[in-house]
């Protein structure tokens, strides 16, 4: 082994996104792409750095990004000399260039391909994870945020800190309308069933109605189309792990994309202020963290700043449900 | 007469006709397509004349403006009826030459079909005159050439861009004074239109029985969703089917509207006791296809469809209606070929 990693700092180069290996000397390089979106380029960059420093693997991870495993821990100067034109073309934001990832305790902002190719997609998933990796980036603390083109939520957001889910208010041109059925059809076997037809022509049930689009895919006059604003769906606080895994819970309806941006790097003051100093790398859930303070407290730092539209609909108290495996 | 104008030239005629007439011409509506941020081009009434899509052929025809989606007919009471009202102002509608063509189609239909002529689509009818749109390149899936509805002469006026200007030849004297009030130079001109589009069909000129049941249209069973968008977004397509709402606080008073209605949806043949004549979507496909480029030409002489290509575009499975009618061509051959 070479004597120049007898000595390492390795709570250090975890902070710089490179994995602590089982294999005794050895690390990974984790990438983040966010929204799972990236060029050509640099995943050409990213082979080469498995073929020249790892043992020529790439995991794709669970989080969207990448892993490149096997390499010695004494090339991890390289390896970054290597990442700098990624961080570079992905705009990612860095305290010094050449330091390569300069924090790994947020995740990687996750996203479904969105409305770029998905023909539900209510908004462009992979620029909004591109907008909120710039504005929370980088950071120590253990955060998980995850968006989803529409209320099919294929990205699974629920399990996340913040889950964004995308949202349209379908409008109705009653003059288009001839009744065929189709919105119906499809509302009730792809969605809720919020649609129903009175007198020759559809009734939408605001209450029921989850905001999919359904409706305006399917239907063939463009009686149906989509609100010109994107709105979205902001679940709290859902989460996996050992204690409590449990599923978020809806906070809020029809609100806008500037706001949960507000929302989600308001949270951070709140964690700072309230983490466990036991927590192990300061590394704790903000679930847990709400656990303790009670939602009022949270609520009370996230929402500074942020003008919620008319439209909308805050849930006033959040009760999370889940597994409780430390309580017997 | 024909004339020349600038821009600043053609907007004058075009404000001076928006005086006595509304006018009808394809517009952008931004966000309003199928999906996220995609917009739709369809018809829809204009006051300025920038506002016309020049450059793509619209999602949706100018139909509206004969047989709207949806019209309300009349309104009962108990012993009385009324029809309702429409907006008298005179119309000029903006279109391209297929669509012109199409106008023939609908005339057809509801004015020379019968021994009576449709009241309400007459009245439509007598109030609309056509500003063709010619055409400088073909439209995405276009076969309007092979169908002979690639240009038209039916127009009151017609308008073309040439250069930085404008292009019209003014054939309805009551159009004249506009343009010669306005128009820079006179000139004579000749509306713009094609010779090649995109996709070439071949017609058969007569079909066996035995098409009625043949495999040829198992797949389109297969294919199809039974959507109508391809009904919808067609110029020639006019059927529609009625509803009559009983107002709800009421219950004896109410209107009977008519709303478009396509042979592909669910419903289109069901009838009193529950029978549906065509089932399966490739039945459907075939009574379509048949109805387009054959029946209707046995009752009046010629093909029904115009080549425009909007049914190909807009169908969210990919099945072509032109290349149907080059499969049935070949069909008919084989069949042919094989007695």
């Amino acid at each position: 082994m070479d004597t120049s990693i007898r000595d390492i700092d390795k709570k250090k180069f975890k902070k710089y996104a490179f994995r602590y290996s089982k294999e005794r000397g050895e690390t990974a390089a984790r990438i983040r792409i966010p929204g799972g979106h990236i060029e050509y380029e640099n995943l050409e960059r990213i082979a080469k750095i498995a073929e020249k420093y790892g043992n020529g693997t790439i995991h794709v991870s669970l989080r969207q990004g990448v892993e490149v495993p096997g390499i010695p821990l004494e090339k991890m100067e390289d390896v970054k000399a290597e990442l700098q034109p990624i961080i570079d073309s992905m705009n990612i934001n860095q305290d010094n260039p050449g330091e390569g990832y300069s924090a790994s305790g947020t995740r990687n902002v996750m996203a479904c391909i969105g409305k770029r190719v998905c023909p539900f997609g209510c908004y462009d998933t992979t620029a909004l994870a591109q907008r909120i990796e710039k504005a929370i980036f980088p950071h120590d603390l253990h955060v998980k945020v995850a968006m989803t083109g529409c209320s099919n939520d294929c990205a699974k957001v629920r399990m996340h800190d913040f889950g964004i889910i995308g949202m349209t208010e379908p409008q109705y041109n009653k003059g288009r309308c001839v009744n065929c059925g189709a919105c119906v059809k499809w509302c009730q076997k792809r969605s809720v069933g919020a649609l129903e037809v009175v007198n020759g022509k559809i009734k939408r049930d605001p209450k029921k109605c989850v905001g999919c689009g359904v409706c305006v895919a399917y239907c063939p006059t463009r009686a149906w189309s989509r609100s010109k604003e994107h709105y979205f769906r902001l679940t709290l606080l859902g989460r996996t792990g050992k204690k409590n895994p449990r599923l978020a819970e809806d906070y809020m309806k029809w609100v806008d994309e500037d706001s949960i941006v507000k929302i989600i790097k308001n949270s951070y003051d709140y964690c700072e202020k309230y983490i466990s100093p036991e927590a192990p790398d300061r590394k704790e859930h903000i679930g847990y963290i709400v656990d303790r303070t009670g939602f009022e407290e949270f609520e009370k730092y996230i929402l500074r700043d942020v003008e919620l539209g008319e439209k909308v609909e805050k849930n006033p108290r959040l009760y999370w449900g889940g597994k409780h495996y430390d309580r017997w | 007469m024909g004339y020349r104008m600038d821009r600043t030239e053609w907007k004058a005629v075009f404000d001076e006709l928006g005086k006595t007439y509304r006018l009808f011409a394809p517009v952008r509506k931004i966000g309003e397509g199928r999906f996220t941020d995609v917009d739709v081009i369809r018809y829809d009434f204009v006051e300025d004349p920038d506002e016309i899509v020049w450059d793509e052929r619209s999602d949706y025809s100018f139909k509206d403006s004969l047989i709207p989606l949806s019209e309300t007919m009349f309104f009962f009471t108990e012993d009385q009826v009324k029809e309702a009202s429409i907006d008298e102002r005179p119309v000029i509608v903006f279109l391209r030459p297929c669509d012109l063509n199409a106008v023939k189609r609908l005339d057809q239909m509801y004015m020379d079909n019968g021994p009576d002529n449709d009241w309400f689509y007459e009245r439509r009818r007598n109030k609309i005159s056509f500003a063709l749109m010619g055409c400088d390149r073909a439209c995405e899936n276009s076969f309007c050439v092979d169908m002979g509805a690639n240009k038209s002469d039916e127009y009151a006026f017609s308008i073309d861009m040439e250069g930085d200007g404008f292009v019209s030849d003014v054939k309805d004297e009551k159009f004249v004074k506009a343009f010669a009030d306005h128009a820079g130079s006179e000139q004579a001109v000749e509306p713009h239109y094609i010779t090649e589009s995109e996709y070439h069909v071949e017609r058969p000129e007569d079909v066996p029985l035995s098409i009625f049941n043949d495999e040829m249209w198992d797949e389109y069973t297969r294919r199809c969703i039974n959507c109508g968008r391809c009904n919808f977004v067609c110029p020639t397509c006019t059927c529609f089917t009625t509803q009559d709402v009983f107002y709800t606080d009421n219950g004896r008073v109410g209107e009977r509207r008519r709303v478009n209605a396509s042979c592909m949806v669910d419903g289109y043949t069901d009838v009193a006791g529950g029978l549906q004549f065509r089932k399966t979507n490739g039945e459907r496909m075939r009574f379509k296809v048949l109805h387009k480029v054959y029946d209707f030409r046995k009752r009046f002489g010629y093909d029904m469809c115009v080549g425009c290509g909007r049914c190909d575009s807009v169908c969210p499975e990919y099945i072509s209606f032109a290349n149907c009618i080059n499969k049935l061509n070949r069909r008919v051959e084989e069949l042919e070929a094989e007695k």
